[in-house]
C-alpha cells in the first residue's frame, strides 16, 4: 500500500522539477554579465565576428524558449553542456570529477550529526531538566544560532593551527592518494588496505564534517530529547517497565523505536539543509568538491555549470525530501490513511 | 500576558540584548569611533586591545586593510537588522495576506497556491538565494528578494490553517450574522486572532534571516562590499585566520549573540502567546 504512496508522491515531483529548473535557468539567463566577455577575459584583441561566433557556438544567440527546451532536452539525459571557465571540459566531466568528494563529506557528516544526535537526545530525556539535559540543550541552542561558516573557522583556528591535530584544508596528503574505485578516499583507502591514506583522508573529515554536523545534530538532538520525554510517559512503556524488563529494553525496544518515528522526518530535512551548508562548508575549508566548485562558478560567471550545480543540489533535496515521506509512512500506518 | 512575558528571565534578558544590538545600529554613526571603510596603512592588522601590540585607539583590533574591526561591527549590527526586519516584515504581510486569501475563500485560488506553495517548499532556501544573488550580483534589492521568496510561505501555512479553523468559529458566525462584510471580518475579526502565533513566527524567522544573509555575504554575493557586513568580514578574515585571529572571530560572535537573543526572546514570547505550543 506504501508502493502506491511512493507512487504519487514519485509523480508530484516532476512538476517540482520542471519549476526548479525554469527558475534556474531564468534567474541565469537575466545575468547581466556577458559569459562570452568573461570567457575571453585577458585573451586580448578579437573581433566582433570571433565574438558572434562563440556566440553561436554556445547557443547563446537562440531565443529564450528555444535555449531553455534545448536545455531541458539535454539536461534529461545528463548533458549540461560546456564549462565555460574549466578549459572547454563538458559540465558532467567536472561535475563528476568533484561530486564524490562532495559525496563523502556530505556522509560523513550526516553519519557524525546522528551519532552525535541520538545518543545525546536519548540521555537527556532519562532526567530532564538534569545537568547533561541543560548542557545539551544550551550546546544544541549554541549549534541553531551559530553561522556554520564561523563555527568552520573556529575549529580551524583552534584545533588546526593552535593545536596541530587536525589539517584545515583539503581531502588528504597528496603523497597518499589512494587508488580510485569509488572516489571516496576513505572507502578506497580501506578497499586497498593503505591504513595511512585511510587516516590521512579521514582527519581532513573532520573539521569539515563536525562544522557542517553541527546544527542537524542540534535539531535532531532536540526532536529526539522531546519524542522522548513524550513517549517514556506513555502506558505502554510503564507497562514493559511493571512486566520486568531491564531498563536498556524498555528504552531501546519500546521508547526508542516509537521516539524515532518522528525524528525520521526531522532528519532527512535536515539533511536537506545539510547540502545547503555544505557550499559554505567547503569553501571555508578548500574542500575540493561541488559546493566549492558552484562558488568558484558562479564568480566566473560559468552558466552551465551553476545551472548543473543547483539542479544536483535541489534534485537531491526534493528526493530526500520525497523519502522522508515514504518512510515516514512506512513506518506510521496513520500517514497512508491521511 | 506581559506579566507572563517578564517573568521569563531568559527571554527578558534576550530582549534586552536584542534591544541593545538595534540601539547600536541606530547610533552607529555616533558611537563607532572611526569611519567604517577608512583604510589605514599604518594600522594593519592590529591585534586587539588585551593582545600584546593592541592599542586603545582600536579596541577589538584592524583588519587587513588597516579599517577598525569595532567601528565596522557596529555598522553590521545595522545592516543585518534592517535587512532581517524587511525580509520578515515583506514576508509577514504577504505570507499572512494570501493566506488568509486561501483559507477563507477556498476554491480555486486555495488549490492554486497549495501547488505554487508544494513547489516553494521543495527548493533548498540557501541554494536558490545562491542561484538569485549568482545571476544579480551583490546588491541590496535582489538580496532582500531572494531572502523573501520562499519566507512568506511559512506564514502562509500557519494564517490559511488558521483561518480555516476561525471561519467555522463562533465568533465569525456571529459577526456575520450582525451583517459585517467580508473585509471588515477578515480584518477586523479574524486576523487580531490569529496574529499571535504569527508574530512568534516572525520573531523566528529574523534569526533564520540574519544567519542567511550572513552566509550569502560571506560567499561575497550578498551584502555589496561597500557596505560594511558581518558575513564579509568573516569571509576577510578567513584569508588572514593564521595570521590575525580577531578579524574573523569577533564578527561571527556578534552574530551569534543576536541570533542567539533572538532565538531565545522568539521562544520566550511563545510560551506566552501561543499557547498550544506551551511546555
Amino acid at each position: 500500500m506504501w508502493g502506491r504512496f511512493a507512487g504519487h508522491r514519485l509523480l508530484q515531483l516532476i512538476p517540482v522539477l520542471i519549476g526548479v529548473s525554469f527558475i534556474v535557468f531564468l534567474t541565469m539567463h537575466l545575468t547581466p554579465g556577458d559569459p562570452i566577455e568573461h570567457m575571453l577575459g585577458q585573451a586580448g584583441r578579437i573581433t566582433q565576428a570571433q565574438i558572434d561566433e562563440l556566440r553561436s557556438h554556445y547557443g547563446l544567440d537562440r531565443p529564450f524558449h528555444i535555449q531553455y527546451g534545448l536545455f531541458l532536452r539535454n539536461a534529461a539525459v545528463g548533458d549540461f553542456g560546456t564549462s565555460y571557465s574549466h578549459q572547454g571540459r563538458s559540465v558532467s566531466e567536472v561535475v563528476a570529477e568533484r561530486l564524490p568528494a562532495t559525496l563523502e563529506l556530505t556522509l560523513f557528516a550526516f553519519v557524525l550529526a546522528i551519532a552525535l544526535a541520538i545518543p545525546a537526545g536519548v540521555f537527556a530525556s532519562l532526567r530532564p531538566q538534569g545537568p547533561f539535559d541543560r548542557t545539551a540543550t544550551v550546546a544544541a541552542l549554541l549549534g541553531i544560532s551559530m553561522p556554520g561558516f564561523w563555527l568552520g573557522i573556529m575549529l580551524m583556528i583552534v584545533f588546526g593551527l593552535r593545536l596541530h591535530w587536525l589539517p584545515i584544508s583539503g581531502r588528504v596528503n597528496l603523497a597518499l592518494i589512494p587508488q580510485y574505485v569509488t572516489g571516496l578516499h576513505t572507502f578506497d583507502a580501506l578497499l586497498a588496505g593503505q591504513w595511512a591514506a585511510f587516516w590521512s583522508a579521514l582527519k581532513h573529515l573532520m573539521l569539515p564534517g563536525l562544522a557542517m554536523a553541527a546544527p542537524m545534530a542540534a535539531m535532531v538532538m532536540r526532536m529526539v530529547r522531546s519524542s522522548m520525554i513524550g513517549v517514556l510517559a506513555q502506558d505502554y512503556v510503564q507497562f514493559a517497565r511493571a512486566k520486568g524488563l531491564p531498563e536498556t529494553a524498555v528504552i531501546g525496544k519500546h521508547a526508542l523505536r516509537n521516539a524515532l518515528i518522528p525524528t525520521v522526518n526531522i532528519v532527512a530535512l535536515q539533511t536537506g539543509l545539510l547540502l545547503s551548508g555544505n557550499m559554505i562548508i567547503e569553501t571555508v575549508f578548500q574542500y575540493p568538491g561541488l559546493g566549492k566548485l558552484a562558488v568558484d562558478a558562479i564568480a566566473a560567471a560559468d552558466y552551465p555549470l551553476v545551472q548543473a550545480v543547483v539542479l544536483i543540489y535541489a534534485t537531491s533535496y526534493v528526493l530526500l525530501n520525497l523519502g522522508a515521506d515514504v518512510l515516514h509512512a512506512a513506518l506510521d500506518p496513520r500517514v497512508r490513511l491521511a | 500576558m506581559l506579566r507572563l512575558l517578564f517573568g521569563n528571565r531568559v527571554a527578558v534578558a534576550a530582549g534586552a540584548v536584542v534591544l541593545l544590538f538595534v540601539l547600536a545600529g541606530l547610533a552607529a554613526p555616533v558611537i563607532a569611533p572611526h569611519d567604517p571603510n577608512l583604510q589605514n596603512a599604518s594600522a594593519i592588522r592590529v591585534p586587539p586591545l588585551w593582545q600584546a601590540g593592541g592599542t586603545g585607539r582600536h579596541l577589538l583590533g584592524t583588519d587587513s586593510l588597516g579599517r577598525d574591526l569595532l567601528s565596522r561591527m557596529v555598522y553590521g549590527a545595522r545592516i543585518s537588522i534592517l535587512l532581517g526586519v524587511a525580509v520578515v516584515l515583506i514576508t509577514l504581510v504577504v505570507g499572512t495576506a494570501l493566506g488568509m486569501a486561501a483559507g477563507y475563500f477556498r476554491g480555486w485560488f486555495d488549490l492554486i497556491m497549495s501547488r505554487v506553495v508544494d513547489t516553494l517548499l521543495a527548493f533548498p532556501f540557501l541554494i536558490f538565494a545562491l542561484a538569485i544573488m549568482a545571476a544579480t550580483g551583490p546588491n541590496l534589492v535582489a538580496l532582500v528578494l531572494a531572502l523573501a521568496f520562499k519566507g512568506w510561505v511559512d506564514f502562509y501555512r500557519v494564517a490559511r490553517g488558521d483561518v480555516l479553523a476561525a471561519r467555522e468559529a463562533d465568533y465569525v458566525t456571529a459577526a456575520r450574522g450582525l451583517g459585517a462584510s467580508t473585509p471588515y471580518l477578515l480584518v477586523g475579526e479574524i486576523l487580531p486572532n490569529i496574529i499571535p502565533p504569527l508574530i512568534v513566527l516572525a520573531t523566528l524567522r529574523m534569526a533564520t534571516i540574519i544567519i542567511a544573509e550572513a552566509s550569502l555575504s560571506f560567499l561575497g554575493i550578498g551584502v555589496p562590499p561597500s557596505i560594511p557586513a558581518w558575513g564579509t568580514m568573516v569571509s576577510d578574515g578567513r584569508a588572514d585566520v593564521a595570521a590575525a585571529w580577531w578579524i574573523a572571530t569577533f564578527p561571527g560572535m556578534a552574530i551569534l549573540l543576536l541570533v542567539l537573543s533572538v532565538n531565545l526572546f522568539g521562544e520566550g514570547l511563545r510560551d506566552v502567546l501561543d499557547p498550544r505550543m506551551r511546555k
